[in-house]
């Protein structure tokens, strides 16, 4: 449509919405259509960009998550007035906290409705205005062009976010004359109130060497800022120059590899005990992109308690806002470990500061052939464990499979014993912890990365609250892999009413049997199958490895009773570490 | 969340005043209250009204300095797109005012209150600007201890209605 139309000519408000898309490289819009979006979907059919229709709203969002997650890129949702916009609330809110670019586009009822109580009428701007970097409701057609614009930039620089374009049905509707505009190439974004870009200033970065020179036990503590500024490579110059070791947050797996010697793996509440006793033993934790999340520091009170702190993120409201920072650096992580980079060069102290981490590096490898992550899948036993499920699915797999997970024990399982060696291979939700997560954003990454393998791990609770997406997958052959770790429960939830609850389990008890996952698989279009014993765990997923014209479903039976170790219990110090089964 | 900042009878909290300029464009004042009241940072009074430039609005907040750190405050408003420039102003480095509106009973009192009234609003600077006999109002700007004074001196007469606007501040000359 793009070059039918140029600059100066007459269209209506939807065209103009869709050149505007084009314009931003928009690729594909995940969404579903309703009353107030109609006249969107008209000039759809004559665009470039393809739609994928799914099920529910909520799906919608998180597909454009998933993309957006494996290609850096903002995932874009259009769906309807009221209840379409409010069912992507969720994803909204999960993008909201993940700082992920998303741009979602709603309908809305006519200009002159709005306030009345109008049919499939809500206030979305105001339900979103809390969860979103930014929104607009869009008052006359000829804003159009601009606001999509700079909704895109606003989503997709600084600390990415989820921007949402509220558009009155009137603005669109080729019927009325409100929808008219010329038009036009819109200009650099002029917002005043909004300048993602940082100026750093360099004593800070003399200030953060001089603190890593004196170190002794310094721990690079790397978050989802690391992915978000596509850093990794970076990152991995910077830990080789110093040699110092890395801990990577559940948001940041795959951000530095699993398989480098450096590399601690994930820390925090269920994190292993290397990583996390690291930080709490460090002399210097140096935060890259990361916001010392609860679920990190456990109490904070007690957290790293002789550490100083350097802390670098491109949101100055994280500096500070959990542990006051010895140094903080307001600014993108490739650009300042760049920094960091070319100074340890100057002053020449990268092998002095490799020398002098020696000892602590030791102490770490120790802790890691001491601690290691441990469960047992005993060889006479009908029971699969969980854990032996994952083994044997990463032993299968391409090494830069894309993961997705929902929430729970499967998705901290799937984080602690994947070994990550690639960016953008682990797609889950961190901050908001939304379950159903997994199914919908292992399609979208599928749709962004169409020639990786894409693997959602889910729980069976999870997998209840948005499987009616595989008919989406299925109708659009999206071939994505689901495999339902089906432990009969609300696992995390149990395990909690096991430990801190004296065993009085309310309300967490699902049926492993109810749905029969199988049948339902194959009533949405997917091929499904049914696991229930160890010995045909690796042949099944060498069988769903093969299948690439439909979705697979996997029901894995397995154990109900396993825990996920290691904990801090909830309110805990980090150093009450339980490391589970015999310690 | 939003409580008026009458601190006749309590000693004032301390606090801090903020002068936010924001786009002057619809629901602006909302994105500016909501992430107060969604990141706990309490208001003591807030004003807003447009200024010579009429795409911007400025918003004087008074907020309660132990409900977070300054710096926090200022940074999480900055996030908002609308919000263009923060500017944090202290006594000593600018002037404010308050306006107070406040409706004085002349009710079942003795016969002399009327002039006592009058005596004070002399003493305080206040006009009155209607009176009837049952009431007097009286209108009085001057700085928030000011007001708090004038305030609490006439409860003893019985205060039918009030109003203030809250501070409105500005850099000193």
């Amino acid at each position: 449509m793009s070059e039918k139309q140029a600059t100066g000519s007459s269209v209506t408000g939807s065209q103009a919405l869709m050149m505007a898309l084009e314009r931003q490289g928009v690729e594909v819009i995940f969404g579903l259509p309703g009353g107030a979006i109609l006249p969107a979907y008209d000039p759809l059919i004559d665009s470039s960009i393809r739609h994928i229709l799914v099920r529910h709203e909520q799906g919608a969002g998180h597909m454009a998550e998933g993309y957006a997650q494996v290609t850096g890129r903002p995932g874009v949702a259009m769906v309807t007035s009221g209840p379409g916009a409010t069912n992507i609330v969720t994803p909204i809110c999960n993008a909201f906290i993940d700082s992920i670019p998303l741009v979602v586009i709603t309908g809305q009822v006519p200009y002159g409705a709005i306030g009345t109580d109008a049919f499939q009428e809500c206030d979305t701007t105001g339900i979103t205005m809390p969860i979103t970097k930014h929104n607009f409701l869009v008052a006359e057609a000829q804003d159009l062009p601009q606001v999509i614009h700079d909704a895109f930039h606003i989503a997709s620089t600084g600390r990415p976010g989820p921007v949402l374009v509220d558009i009155p049905k009137c603005v669109l509707d080729p019927k009325n004359p409100r929808s008219q505009l010329e038009y036009y190439e819109p200009g650099t974004s002029a917002l005043r109130g909004y300048n993602p870009e940082k100026n750093i200033d360099g004593a800070l970065i003399d200030a953060a060497i001089d603190l890593i020179e004196e170190a002794q036990r310094p721990v690079l503590y790397c978050g989802g800022g690391i992915l978000k500024s596509r850093a990794a490579e970076t990152l991995k110059d910077f830990a080789e120059l110093t040699q110092i070791p890395v801990v990577t947050t559940l948001m940041n797996r795959g951000g530095f590899p699993d398989s480098h010697p450096l590399c601690l793996g994930m820390p925090g509440m269920h994190g292993n005990y290397t990583a996390t006793t690291s930080m709490q033993k460090s002399d210097l934790l140096i935060a890259l992109g990361a916001r010392f999340d609860d679920r990190v520091t456990g109490n904070v009170e007690g957290f790293a308690p002789e550490a100083k702190i350097i802390h670098v993120d491109i949101d100055p409201a994280e500096l500070g806002k959990v542990k006051p920072a010895d140094v903080r650096i307001e600014a993108g992580c490739k650009e300042a470990i760049e920094l960091l980079i070319a100074k340890v060069a100057e002053r020449n102290a990268g092998a002095k500061i490799a020398d002098q981490v020696k000892p602590w590096r030791a102490t770490l490898d120790d802790w890691k052939k001491k601690y290691p992550l441990k469960y047992s899948q005993d060889s006479d036993s009908s029971v699969i464990k969980p854990q032996f499920v994952l083994e044997k699915l990463a032993e299968a797999c391409p090494d830069d499979t894309i993961i997705t997970t929902g929430v729970g024990q499967h998705q901290m399982w799937a984080s602690q014993l994947w070994k990550f060696d690639h960016p953008y291979t682990f797609v889950n939700s961190g901050g908001l912890g939304t379950m159903g997560f997994a199914v919908p954003a292992a399609i979208g990454a599928k749709v962004g990365k169409p020639n990786k393998m894409v693997w959602a791990i889910d729980g069976d609770g999870c997998f209840q609250m948005t499987a009616q997406e595989l008919v989406t997958a299925a109708t659009e052959r999206i071939p994505v892999k689901i495999a339902i770790l089906n432990n009969a429960y609300l696992g995390m939830v149990r395990q909690w009413q096991e430990m801190f609850y004296e065993e009085r389990y309310s309300e967490v008890y699902l049926s492993p049997d109810l749905p029969d996952y199988k049948a339902w698989a194959e009533a949405m279009g997917c091929e499904g199958i049914r696991v229930d014993g160890p010995e045909e765990v690796e042949s099944t997923i060498a069988k769903a490895n093969e299948i690439d014209d439909r979705p697979v479903v996997i029901d894995f039976r397995v154990d109900a009773q396993e825990k996920l170790y290691p904990m801090v219990p909830p309110g805990a110090s980090n150093d009450d570490i339980v490391l589970g089964g015999d310690e | 969340m939003m409580t008026s900042s009458s601190g006749a009878m309590n000693k004032p909290a301390p606090t801090h005043t903020l002068v936010v300029m924001v786009d002057n464009i619809p629901g602006v004042l909302s994105r500016v209250a909501g992430l107060f009241s969604r990141r706990g940072f309490n208001i003591a009074s807030l004003a807003v009204a447009p200024t010579d430039d009429p795409t911007l609005s400025r918003i004087t907040v008074v907020v309660v300095a132990d409900s977070a750190p300054i710096d926090q405050i200022k940074h999480q408003l900055f996030k908002l797109i609308n919000v263009v420039e923060i500017r944090e102003l202290t006594d000593e480095d600018s002037v404010e005012r308050e306006l107070i509106l406040v409706a004085v009973s002349l009710n079942d009192k003795k016969a002399n209150d009327k002039e006592a009234i009058q005596k004070l609003a002399e003493k305080y600077d206040a006009k009155i600007i209607s009176e009837s006999s049952q009431a007097l109002v009286l209108a009085m700007d001057g700085s928030q201890k000011e007001v708090d004074a004038l305030e609490g001196a006439l409860k003893q007469y019985g205060i039918i209605e009030i109003q203030r606007t809250g501070k409105i501040s500005i850099s000193g000359a």
